[in-house]
């Protein structure tokens, strides 16, 4: 079965290469393999390579040393769209 | 709970990986009950067999199946298990709500005293916590480094075995048959306040209402079933093979699919006598509904997006009225005497 794929185009995952400083946290945290690496050690720039994987959890974001990261988190839910309130999600 | 472990910081209770049958009652309970949200575990520490100072130290939600998932998947493995209070609400959902997160983190350290307890300074924190835990604040306020470890706690002892090393499968989040399914009888049994009086009034509408309207009201419940089977079951398990992205779409479709066979039948009982614009007004009905209600399983899923959801009932929302509204009209105008005939 291919991966389960939600409407592209939509994310507000941006992505700042001039700041990323190489760690490789993004691609440990990230549940979508949004970012990628040619390499395997630390130092070289990531970038993004499946945006529209993203499901802007904010994992990246939150744990990205250096800024090079922004989106606007929120929860993928109907019911919070509704009532304008995540917490009804969960 | 099996006794007690003594350790430089006290007594710690000790867990097993084996449930017992009253945890796994309480698991089937509390995925459908309405009990959901209090099935808690006692914060704090916990060590599983017979943990040392050079034991891995694990964190765990105060969600019991959170808790449970992660002790049953760790058959033979000494740790020790460092239990944060996240209300009861399990990893994904508190990271994402902050009470898994640096802070509460922090704190839970320093009152298990973890850092007398064992020799070593890391920590291995589920991956998707990564939303409510920054790392670098956790190691500056505890001296702790944090390592993400596996999605699923299945992949927990290949990790360990690794060195802590996650494979690029391990750190990807998938919704398979078997995790959908379990999200079903929650689904449904969040629609019974509204879906049982609905069942019952139309239950008593056939009873009393004659020929015509009787006929309707049964139709109607039998309509009421469909959609729900098609929205809240067929879409989730059916979920990669329904056609389309938007989850209204994929409803929409399983709605169309559980109407053919009540078409047909219909169709093949000429004494129901059905007006013709019965055969467009249950598709609409069926579809709209089935559609709004799979828009439901969007906040269950572990791949949908806010923007995305967002664009979603925007577009879809319309479109789900407008089916409803029809299908009602049609129903009624197919049975007003003018043209029932
Ligand atoms: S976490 Fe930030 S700095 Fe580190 S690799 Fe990713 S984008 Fe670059
Ligand atoms: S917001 Fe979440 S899903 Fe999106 S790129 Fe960041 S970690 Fe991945």
């Amino acid at each position: 079965m291919s991966q389960l794929r939600y409407l592209a185009g939509v994310s507000t995952l941006e992505f700042f290469p001039e700041l990323c400083a190489g760690c490789r946290t993004c691609l440990d945290v990230c549940p979508h393999a949004v970012f990628e690496s040619d390499q395997e050690s630390a130092g070289k720039k990531v970038r993004v390579g499946d945006r529209d994987a993203c499901m802007e959890c904010g994992a990246c974001r939150h744990n990205c040393p250096t800024g090079a990261i922004t989106v606007k988190i929120g929860v993928g839910c109907a019911q919070a769209v509704f009532s304008g309130n995540a917490e009804t999600c969960c | 709970m099996v006794g007690e472990q003594a350790s430089p910081v006290g007594a710690v209770p000790r867990v097993t990986s084996t449930l017992g049958w009253r945890d796994r009652l309480g698991t089937l309970l509390v995925r459908c009950g309405p009990g959901r949200m209090q099935y808690l575990v006692e914060p704090g520490l916990y060590a599983l067999h017979n943990p040392g100072p050079d034991s891995p130290v694990l964190v765990s939600a105060n969600y019991k199946l959170s808790f449970d998932h992660l002790r049953r998947r760790l058959g033979g493995i000494d740790a020790w298990i460092l239990v944060l209070d996240t209300g009861g609400i399990n990893v994904w959902c508190a990271a994402g709500a902050g009470s898994f997160g640096s802070t509460n983190l922090v704190r839970q350290i320093q009152e298990s005293e973890i850092p007398r307890l064992v020799n070593h300074r890391r920590l291995i924190v589920p991956q998707l916590a990564a939303p409510g835990v920054n790392s670098r604040l956790v190691t500056q306020n505890s001296g702790f480094q944090v390592l993400f470890g596996p999605v699923e706690a299945a992949d927990l002892p290949a990790y360990l075995v690794a060195g802590m090393e996650a494979t690029p499968a391990m750190r990807r989040k998938n919704f398979p048959l078997s995790q959908r399914a379990v999200l079903i009888p929650v689904e449904v049994f969040q629609n019974l306040k509204w879906l049982l009086p609905l069942l019952l009034s139309l239950g008593l509408l056939s009873w009393l209402g004659g020929e015509t309207w009787g006929t309707l009201a049964s139709m109607g419940a039998l309509a009421l079933l469909l959609a729900v089977l098609a929205g809240q079951v067929l879409t989730p398990l059916l979920l990669p093979w329904l056609p389309g992205r938007a989850f209204a779409l994929k409803g929409m479709v399983a709605g169309l699919l559980v109407t053919l066979p009540l078409l047909a039948s219909a169709h093949a009982s000429p004494g129901l006598a059905l007006p013709g614009s019965d055969f467009l007004a249950w598709p609409l009905l069926i579809g709209g509904l089935a559609s709004f209600l799979a828009m439901d399983f969007t906040g269950a899923s572990t791949y949908t997006s806010l923007s995305g959801v967002t664009k979603e009932v925007r577009m879809a929302g319309p479109w789900q009225v407008a089916a409803g509204v029809c299908g009602l009209l049609l129903l009624l105008v197919g049975r007003l005497p003018v043209w029932g005939g």
